[in-house]
């Protein structure tokens, strides 16, 4: 091909031809990629929708199934069973159908980056019972202990998150203390070594409960308090 | 015999295993070392890493091969680094799909495959001046061969800093992991370790041979 004329500088191929090379290839690479897309796509929700609903369910001891719900400062509103990425909040509902709690995402600023934490809110005893990490990129074998310690998780089985008689925030915020230093029920013992990641934890509680928790105690009537729970339902 | 380098090789065992020992991406050119260092905190992350690299070698071979005529040599590198992309972000698509966990784990370094010199260095020294055949064979060689160095990192690291190998406990529930080993100084630690323990073996090979070889001569 190229080889026959070695001594001479190659011809400078046109730059229509080069265009038209280029353009080729992206194009087809254009069209690899949302084939990979399209395909991968239904998979990819199903895998968030599963992830999301394990970190509810684990937040919402007792309950089975989950409604999406969308909460502002407008008004709490109901939202489609698939759309759960434009949700907010989550009702939890258990085998009955009786509503048993709200889980709520909130987020703070950790060691590493923002820590994403989801927790579930029950209405009955004004409290947080469940807490998980939702997202957190901190430091592993440290910061990283705040998913895994049954010493700090058990934090979260029943922390006080009572609001004041105006129901406008928070009557205790809550706080992370050092290890083995709390006495009231709204206090969160931290771990020693992740300090930072903690603390972040127990900001994000805070900021999201002191928020959302009055919110939600206004626009309760919209919420659905039972369920139909038909046979076979997923 | 020195191999003509612009000469199309003949397929053989060499093809694949070059990338296995003698070429090894990791441990004798260096290559790579960015994801080798972030993502083998343990087995499963460098398991998981070595497979979207070999794939993405050996997709991005096979087309650069396909292509390697038609190709203009002045818009080939714009050419590789676009076919290149595309696997990656096929890659990027069907690691979100089977398991947003792993995703998870290996975060940024799934894209950055991209700019990975392995792959953009076999394309052009290797792809593109060989048949598909060969330059599919010399691509998994090299894949396993990244494979096999994101596992000796992970499994090392994994041991020491979780007590564990994939994800099932080694040691009694007593053991005090040694957590420097999934940090990132462990990553250096290990490396260092593993390229020490290869460049003696490759220095003890090298006296074995020449030893023989003396021998040979005297005799």
């Amino acid at each position: 091909m190229s080889g026959q004329e070695t001594s001479k500088q190659p011809a400078r191929p046109r730059s229509s031809s080069l265009i038209i090379a280029l353009t080729a290839i992206s194009m087809t690479s254009g069209l690899l990629v949302v084939l990979a897309f399209q395909l991968t796509l239904p998979r990819i929700n199903l895998n968030k929708q599963r992830a999301l609903e394990r970190a509810v369910f684990t937040v919402l001891p007792e309950s089975t199934v989950r409604k999406n719900y969308y909460l502002d400062t407008d008004g709490l509103t109901l939202l489609p069973d698939d759309s759960f990425a434009q949700a907010n909040v989550y009702a939890g509902y258990n085998d009955q159908g009786t509503f048993t709690g709200m889980a709520i995402e909130g987020s703070a600023r950790g060691y590493q980056d923002i820590v994403k934490v989801l927790y579930g809110y029950s209405f009955e005893n004004q409290s947080i019972v469940g807490m998980t990490v939702l997202q957190s990129s901190e430091t592993p074998g440290l910061g990283d202990k705040v998913e895994t310690d049954p010493e700090f998780l058990a934090n979260f089985i029943q922390l006080d998150a009572r609001l004041n008689d105006a129901s406008s925030a928070l009557a205790n915020p809550i706080v992370t203390v050092k290890r083995g230093k709390k006495i009231h029920p709204w206090q969160i013992d931290g771990i020693s070594g992740a300090t930072v990641t903690s603390k972040a934890i127990g900001a994000a509680l805070r900021d999201s409960a002191g928020q959302m928790l009055p919110l939600l105690v206004k626009y309760e009537s919209s919420l659905e308090r039972t369920i139909p729970i038909s046979k076979g339902h997923e | 015999m020195v191999n003509d380098p612009r000469l199309p090789e003949p397929l053989s065992w060499d093809t694949f295993q070059q990338g296995l020992w003698k070429e090894n991406p990791v441990f004798v050119m260096l290559l790579g070392l960015c994801p080798v260092l972030a993502v083998t905190n343990n087995a499963m992350n460098a398991l998981a890493m070595g497979l979207a690299t070999t794939f993405v070698l050996i997709c991005s071979g096979v087309l650069v091969s396909l292509l390697r005529k038609v190709i203009p040599k002045q818009v080939r590198i714009a050419s590789y680094i676009i076919i290149i992309a595309t696997f990656v972000t096929i890659v990027d698509y069907a690691i979100q799909a089977i398991s947003l966990d792993l995703y998870k784990a290996l975060g940024a370094f799934i894209q950055l495959i991209v700019v990975n010199c392995i792959i953009l260095g076999r394309a052009e020294a290797y792809a593109s001046k060989n048949t598909i055949v060969n330059a599919s064979v010399n691509a998994l060689g090299m894949g396993v061969g990244f494979t096999f160095a994101l596992l000796c990192l992970g499994g090392v690291r994994e041991v020491f800093g979780s007590g564990s190998l994939f994800g099932f406990s080694l040691f009694a529930p007593s053991f005090q992991p040694w957590s420097i080993f999934v940090l990132p100084p462990g990553g250096f630690f290990v490396l260092a370790f593993w390229l020490f323990l290869f460049s003696v073996i490759k220095e003890r090979r090298k006296a074995a041979a020449q030893l023989k070889q003396e021998a040979g001569n005297a005799s």
